[in-house]
């Protein structure tokens, strides 16, 4: 089972430049570590050192914030789409 | 509250305005009466400023304590080559003056602090977000959530972009980023660089949702938060939920007060900031 996870911009330099990946499992969790398999230091990129997601790095189902919902234990299937948004500081001063 | 009436060289130069049934004669006094402040008058300000001045915003506040440099002007169309080393709000208030001269234009060249923001935001209706840098992010998110004003936010990184306006009651920025990122994890436009054209694209997004506002119509973007891409042109979107432990606007708000925002996302306080020439990059 594919699901689309797009990919930010700073995270893009251990995806070889790809903006979106299809990943495979079916929970976010599942997702996310799908993708650290393939590309090593993925994990590093949104996770603190305890293993935690950094929370200045929000990840949406669709369009829905896993916080609200069960957070990395969030269910996904075929065709969702998940966004992987850290918080932007510009503006461009 | 009264509306000011429409003089006969309002009446001249809004008539495109005035002949859509949306908006007529009193969507543009609610215009004129109103009172929009922009955070900074850069990348996303600019566009904002114009386009907000040309609308007949009746009175717009600038604040920006920095000038005009020219590695500035690939973005910033509120400012011109002629004012080079000169304020923002100086360039800001000439270049609406030229524009459109029945706007009051009030600038505030000092950094947004804990210190001046309620005296600054109390006297607007509206928040523009254009900063660059997280302390005055949370600054500005705070103080309008504590002074009961709409926000409408606005961010940039290289190609992308994403806008959303908090209303008072109805989220804020720390429902969606509870917490900043530790110094140096989020660079800057400034050190990670940003397409010229993309603050055009949000800070007229950003216009757009404050004239929205001002005239009660339409749906506000409020609860979503866009999301623009500029190398796919594609708009998405995902929902920005009232966070019931929000520490500022949640059922138990722990901060009450604007605190130290500077020590609140790690980062050096500007006083104590050695004002070094930046490299120029070559």
């Amino acid at each position: 089972m594919a699901v689309e996870v797009r990919i930010p911009p700073l995270v893009q330099r251990v995806t070889g430049g790809a903006r979106s990946l299809n990943a495979s499992g079916v929970t976010v969790n599942e997702l996310l570590a799908d993708l650290d398999r393939q590309f090593p230091g993925f994990s590093k990129e949104i996770r603190d050192d305890s293993g935690q997601v950094h929370r200045f790095v929000n990840i949406y189902v669709n369009d829905e914030d896993v916080r609200f919902l069960n957070k990395l234990d969030t269910p996904v299937k075929d065709g969702d789409v998940v966004s992987i948004l850290p918080a932007m500081a510009g503006g461009a001063a | 509250m009264t509306l000011p009436p429409l003089t006969p060289e309002d009446i001249q130069r809004y008539h495109r305005h005035l002949i859509i049934p949306e908006v007529g004669s009193t969507g543009q006094r609610k215009l004129k009466a109103a009172k929009v402040l922009l955070i900074g008058a850069g990348g996303l300000g600019s566009p904002a400023a114009l386009y907000l001045a040309a609308a007949g915003v009746g009175t717009i506040g600038l604040v920006d304590f920095d000038v005009v440099d020219v590695s500035n002007l690939q973005r910033q169309i509120l400012h011109s080559t002629s004012w080079l080393g000169k304020s923002k709000v100086e360039s800001g208030k000439a270049r609406i003056g030229d524009l459109n001269p029945l706007v009051n234009v009030v600038g505030y060249e000092e950094p947004l602090t804990s210190e001046n923001a309620i005296r600054i935001f109390e006297q607007y209706d509206i928040i523009v977000n254009g900063c660059d840098n997280f302390p005055t992010r949370y600054l500005a998110n705070d103080a309008s959530v504590f002074l009961e004003k709409p926000l409408v936010d606005g961010s940039i990184f290289r190609f992308e972009g994403q806008a959303t306006v908090y209303l008072p009651g109805k989220g804020c920025y720390r429902c969606l980023y509870p917490d900043p990122p530790p110094p140096g994890a989020v660079p800057s436009c400034a050190e990670a660089g940003v397409l010229g054209v993309l603050p055009g694209f949000v800070g007229v997004v950003q216009a757009i949702e404050t004239v929205k506002l001002i005239l009660e119509i339409g749906e506000s973007i409020n609860g979503r938060l866009l999301l623009f891409d500029a190398l796919e042109m594609r708009i998405r979107e995902v929902r920005v939920r009232r966070d019931p432990e929000c520490k500022v606007c949640g059922e138990h708000p722990t901060v009450t007060q604007l605190i130290d925002y500077e020590e609140f996302c790690g980062v050096p306080h500007r006083e104590s900031s050695v004002e070094a020439p930046v490299p120029v990059a070559v």
